[in-house]
């Protein structure tokens, strides 16, 4: 497989495009007309070939431009990546684990050689090949989980586990969904989701703390979540909410197509097997409402689901004023015809839009 | 989301090995070393991971969990050592005697209840018998890793004390053997006395041992968070009762020798699990009908859910009495 990369950005002039095959490959996260929490976990083992949920770590033709937006917000604010004091063991665990999988996964584009403890890592789209010494930091030019996660698409949570709970010790966070690694390091599992709305009450926080202090080595697991961003925003931090949160206005009924975006994040869950810490990576694909609607199963369905959403998430997900112009854009795609049950397009199958 | 809708087996991911060697340590204890049988490298662990060793006897599936006591940085060998329990069920008997170097068996990946607190200044270690085995892994983790570690460990006498030479003789200074039958016993107040800020405690061994350590570590101040123990308690015989899993739509009889969760497996119902010793909760089932009494022998279950009547962990615990409906 050869993969095309885009030269596009992510803030100013937003030239951020998918092409057609990132569109048909693109994680719609609805798999029926409508949607609330759960705790929607399976086993992150591989999928259909082609789609994101095939590889460990999915590599696609954004690698290189969110890369360099990465590198661009790190370098304005070096707090997007922190690694409490004992969590550098879990740091070269993650380090392992990517390239161990980039390595298997992409062979003609990653390469991992081992001599014992010394490694010669060889990233070609980036240009890079660097031997070090596994477990000694001195060989690297910078901590082990930040070197590695500056060439790995989707933020990085590292999370310590102690005593039935888990502990936001560690990350990388540069392309969120409105929280901060900053302000979020050091607390546990019900502290940094105390922000949710209703899931609380709804007992979904217990049950997937339960869940993912048992996630065992050898048996990773996956979800998606979803949000909207308007212009292809990766860094939507609240460090930067006075810059994107005032382009949630922009919108109008002539620029929503292309200007609204959905926000799907896939969050991969990984025992670490040397440090026993949780990572938690949570990769950002995002796709302009003119391409989902390019779908016809998508675009009737995201109607029904922005439609009959709870106004508290609405809220929380921060789209509730623009609500009704989504859906005078989103019901002309909605033709009232049944869809396929499922995530995927089935562009064969489902009929185009009867209007 | 569904991507591709997997259904997973009961237990940790598996691993095909071959016995590599069977070396007696003592009297009671053999230790038991592993290569892989696709001659891969063993997934790297932490140290105080266990393994649950699969043993077919017979026509019956034994699975026994086993601290795994390798060097956590050597990917080529897995080991574990078993004390020979006379009394028990079976399954360390069956390692024993019948588990010879080149047997073909299978493992779980290692899944830990007992891990390192990564964040302490120093970490104190307390042993009894065989509960030496996770220790030995931690040791050799924070001798590659520099952290600092004292060892108390008991044992019955110089003879029963597995490894207790090797540990003494690399480690002359942090080692402190303890022998019963020399009248001696692990001063424990004046070990938990002086100790830096920072520093955790961590207890293996006996049912009593690590009470007294959790105890005398409370009365003298210490936090909850800083002392750690490990104790997989094996099923203990019982008599033989029945069960009507409503799910499954089957009724069950739990042998005198089987745990409840074993007669499940048996009957060929696919029950979650992990540690098999009523410490990690995996195996919680919900009490649909009972009329009788509960055994209760976990870890896991809160004393308000034990008097409630309406949990079960099956791997350990038993009842006693006409009926019992569970929703497996």
């Amino acid at each position: 497989m050869t993969i095309q990369f885009n030269d596009e950005t992510f803030r100013d002039d937003y030239s951020f495009r998918n092409s057609d095959r990132a569109i048909k490959r693109f994680p719609f996260p609805f798999h029926e007309d409508s949607y609330m929490y759960s705790v929607n976990m399976e086993q992150h083992r591989g999928g259909p070939s082609g789609s994101v949920y095939e590889k460990r770590f999915d590599v696609d033709e954004h690698y290189l431009s969110e890369m360099r937006d990465r590198a661009i917000v790190l370098a304005e604010d070096p707090l997007r990546c922190q690694s409490l004091p004992h969590m550098t063991l879990a740091g070269w665990d993650t380090l392992e684990l990517i390239m161990v999988s980039k390595s298997e996964d992409y062979p003609d584009l990653f390469e991992l050689h081992r001599d014992g403890s010394r490694w010669r890592w060889v990233n070609k789209p980036m240009g890079i090949d660097h031997t070090f010494t596994f477990l000694d930091e001195t060989t690297l030019p910078c901590g082990p989980l930040e070197y590695i996660t500056r060439q790995a698409q989707g933020d990085y949570a590292v999370l310590d586990q102690r005593g039935d709970m888990l502990y936001m010790d560690a990350g990388m966070v540069t392309t969120q969904a409105d929280w901060s690694l900053d302000f979020d390091i050091g607390m546990d599992f019900f502290e940094w989701h105390a922000p949710v709305p209703l899931a609380h009450e709804m007992g979904i926080f217990k049950r997937a703390l339960k869940f993912l202090l048992n996630v065992q080595q050898g048996a990773p697991a996956r979800r998606l979540n979803w949000t909207m961003t308007v212009n292809p925003l990766l860094d939507t931090s609240p460090e930067n909410y006075h810059k994107w949160g005032i382009q949630k206005t922009t919108l109008t009924p002539e620029n929503i197509g292309a200007k609204q975006h959905l926000r799907v994040e896939l969050q991969t869950f990984y025992r670490l097997p040397r440090s026993n810490a949780l990572l938690f990576p949570i990769r950002c694909y995002l796709i302009a409402f003119q391409d989902i609607v390019s779908v016809p199963k998508w675009g009737r369905r995201l109607h029904r689901v922005v439609r009959d959403l709870p106004d508290e998430l609405a809220t929380y997900k921060g789209f509730i004023a623009n609500r009704p112009m989504m859906l005078d854009y989103l019901s002309q795609y909605d033709d009232g015809l049944p869809t396929s049950p499922g995530v995927w397009p089935d562009l064969e199958t489902e009929p185009p839009l009867q209007r | 989301m569904s991507a591709a809708p997997q259904k997973a087996r009961a237990g940790a991911e598996r691993i095909d090995v071959t016995v590599s060697a069977v070396v007696p340590v003592n009297d009671l204890v053999t230790r038991f070393e592993f290569t892989r049988a696709d001659g891969r490298p063993f997934p790297p662990f932490s140290p105080g991971a266990h393994t649950v060793v699969e043993m077919q006897d017979g026509g019956r599936t034994r699975l026994n969990p086993y601290s795994l006591m390798s060097d956590p940085s050597d990917p080529t060998t897995y080991a574990i050592s078993v004390r020979r329990d006379d009394a028990g069920r079976g399954g360390s008997l069956f390692m024993h005697r019948n588990v010879k170097p080149g047997d073909a068996m299978t493992l779980s990946y290692p899944v830990n209840l007992f891990p390192l607190d990564r964040r302490a200044r120093k970490h104190v270690f307390i042993a009894g018998g065989i509960g030496i085995t996770p220790f030995l892994a931690m040791i050799a983790h924070l001798e590659h890793l520099g952290g600092a570690w004292e060892l108390h460990y008991a044992s019955r006498n110089r003879a029963l004390g597995s490894y207790v030479e090797d540990l003494t003789a690399k480690y002359p200074h942090k080692v402190h053997a303890i022998f019963d039958e020399d009248g001696e016993a692990i001063a424990l107040e004046d070990l938990l006395d002086g100790q830096p800020l920072g520093t955790h405690v961590y207890v293996c061994g006996p049912a009593g041992m690590i009470k007294w350590v959790h105890d005398t570590a409370t009365a003298h101040g210490w936090p909850a968070e800083n002392v750690h123990s490990e104790e997989f308690l094996a099923p203990q015989p019982g008599k033989p009762f029945e069960v009507r899993l409503c799910k499954s739509d089957i009724v069950i009889q739990v042998g005198e020798n089987e745990s409840l969760l074993e007669a499940m497996e048996r009957c060929g119902v696919d029950a979650p699990f992990l540690c098999r010793g009523g410490a990690c909760g995996q195996c919680e089932t919900e009490v649909v009908e009972a009329d009788g009494t509960f055994d209760h022998r976990d870890h896991w279950l809160e004393e308000d859910d034990h008097a409630s009547g309406k949990k079960i962990m099956p791997c350990v615990s038993r009842f006693i009495g006409e009926t019992l409906v569970l929703d497996r």
